[in-house]
C-alpha cells in the first residue's frame, strides 16, 4: 500500500514537473502594441507552401484570423489543431484562416503541414511582412481582421482559443 | 500468484517511470527556465554595459530566427541561426572556436516566451561544454519585441 502511495507520488512529481516547465511564464493572448485596431490590415502577396501567390486582399468579404507561426515554436504548434477545428466549424459561415510561416525554409513547413493535417493555406512570411504588420518580433501573433478588411484585434502569444471562437463569432455576424 | 501481485507493482513503476522520464526530457531538453539566475543579464543591464566606455563589449549573438533578426536585432549582433537544431549549433561552436574562453559572450533570442524558447539553452549548454566561462543568456521574458524594441532599447534592422 505504501509503495502504491510513493508511486502516485513521484507521478504527480513528475506530471507537475512537465506541466511547469512547458507553462510557467506563458504570457497568454496579450494585445500588444504596433498597427492598430480598426486598422485596414495591410494587403500581401506570398508565395503558398505549393508557390501559388495569395493575396490578402482576395479574401475581403469574409472574416479572416491571420497567423503569424513557426514550426519550432511551441505555442505556435499547441494552437494549430485548435485553428484546423475552427476552420473546420466556421469554414462555410465564411471564416478563412491564413497561416504566415515566419520559418526560413520551407521544407519543416510543408512537412509540418501534412504531419498536422492542417486546412487552411500557409504562406511563407518574411522581414516585410513582419514590418508590415507593425513587427512580428516573437510568436505567435495572430490578427483578427473582419469582413471589411479592418484589424479588429490582435493577439501576442499563446490565445485561449475560446477567446478566438468568441472574437470570430462576433464577426461572422456582421454581415 | 506471490510472483504475479509482486510483478504487477514493478512493471507499472517501470513503465510510469519510462514515461515520466521521456516526457520531462523532452520538456527540459530545451528549456530555457531551467538556466540558473547567474548566468542571466536582462536587458536594462546589457545596455548599461554597452553604452559604459569602461565595460568590456561582449561578442552578442542571436540564436533564433533569421526574420525575426532581419526585423530588429541588437546592434552589432551576430545572427547565427536557431541553436534549436545542429546546423545552428555547428555555426555556433564554429564562430566561438577561435575565441579565447574568457571572453564575454552574450546569447539572445525572444522567439518566443521564454519557458518556449527553444533555442537558448542548447547554445548556452554548446558553450559552456566548449568551456566558455563569461557566457550570459539575455533574458527576455515574453519576446524581442515587447521586452527590448517596445522599450525602446538600441534596435539595428536588416542582415
Amino acid at each position: 500500500m505504501k509503495k502504491w502511495i510513493l508511486l502516485g507520488l513521484a507521478l504527480i512529481a513528475i506530471a507537475g514537473l512537465y506541466f511547469t516547465t512547458r507553462h510557467h511564464g506563458v504570457p497568454t493572448g496579450t494585445r500588444g502594441k504596433g498597427i492598430a485596431e480598426q486598422s485596414l490590415a495591410p494587403d500581401f502577396s506570398l508565395p503558398d507552401l505549393s508557390g501559388q501567390k495569395l493575396d490578402l486582399s482576395s479574401y475581403r468579404g469574409k472574416v479572416v484570423l491571420l497567423d503569424f507561426w513557426a514550426t519550432w515554436c511551441d505555442p505556435c504548434r499547441e494552437e494549430i489543431p485548435h485553428f484546423v477545428e475552427l476552420q473546420k466549424r466556421y469554414g462555410d459561415q465564411g471564416l478563412q484562416i491564413i497561416g504566415v510561416s515566419m520559418d526560413d525554409e520551407a521544407e519543416p513547413v510543408r512537412d509540418f503541414y501534412q504531419r498536422f493535417k492542417m486546412n487552411y493555406p500557409v504562406v511563407m512570411g518574411n522581414a516585410k511582412t513582419g514590418e508590415l504588420y507593425g513587427g512580428v518580433l516573437g510568436l505567435p501573433i495572430a490578427f483578427l481582421i473582419g469582413r471589411d478588411g479592418r484589424i479588429t484585434a490582435k493577439h501576442i502569444g499563446a490565445t485561449d482559443i475560446s477567446v478566438f471562437e468568441r472574437e470570430i463569432a462576433t464577426l461572422l455576424r456582421v454581415k | 500468484m506471490s510472483c504475479r501481485i509482486k510483478f504487477r507493482p514493478i512493471l507499472l513503476a517501470f513503465i510510469f517511470g519510462t514515461v515520466g522520464i521521456a516526457l520531462t526530457s523532452g520538456a527540459l531538453a530545451y528549456q530555457a527556465s531551467l538556466i540558473p539566475a547567474s548566468r542571466l543579464i536582462n536587458p536594462d543591464e546589457l545596455v548599461k554595459i554597452l553604452q559604459s566606455a569602461k565595460s568590456e563589449k561582449p561578442l552578442m549573438i542571436q540564436v533564433g530566427s533569421h526574420v525575426l533578426y532581419t526585423q530588429a536585432h541588437i546592434p552589432g549582433s551576430e545572427y547565427i541561426g536557431p541553436a534549436s537544431s545542429e546546423s545552428g549549433l555547428q555555426l555556433l561552436r564554429k564562430r566561438v572556436e577561435p575565441l579565447p574562453r574568457s571572453k564575454f559572450i552574450v546569447l539572445y533570442c525572444g522567439c518566443c516566451p521564454w519557458s518556449h524558447c527553444p533555442n537558448v539553452k542548447p547554445a548556452d549548454d554548446a558553450l559552456r561544454a566548449m568551456g566558455f566561462t563569461n557566457v550570459k543568456v539575455l533574458y527576455i521574458p515574453g519576446n524581442f519585441g515587447m521586452d527590448w524594441v517596445e522599450k525602446g532599447f538600441p534596435v539595428a534592422k536588416g542582415d
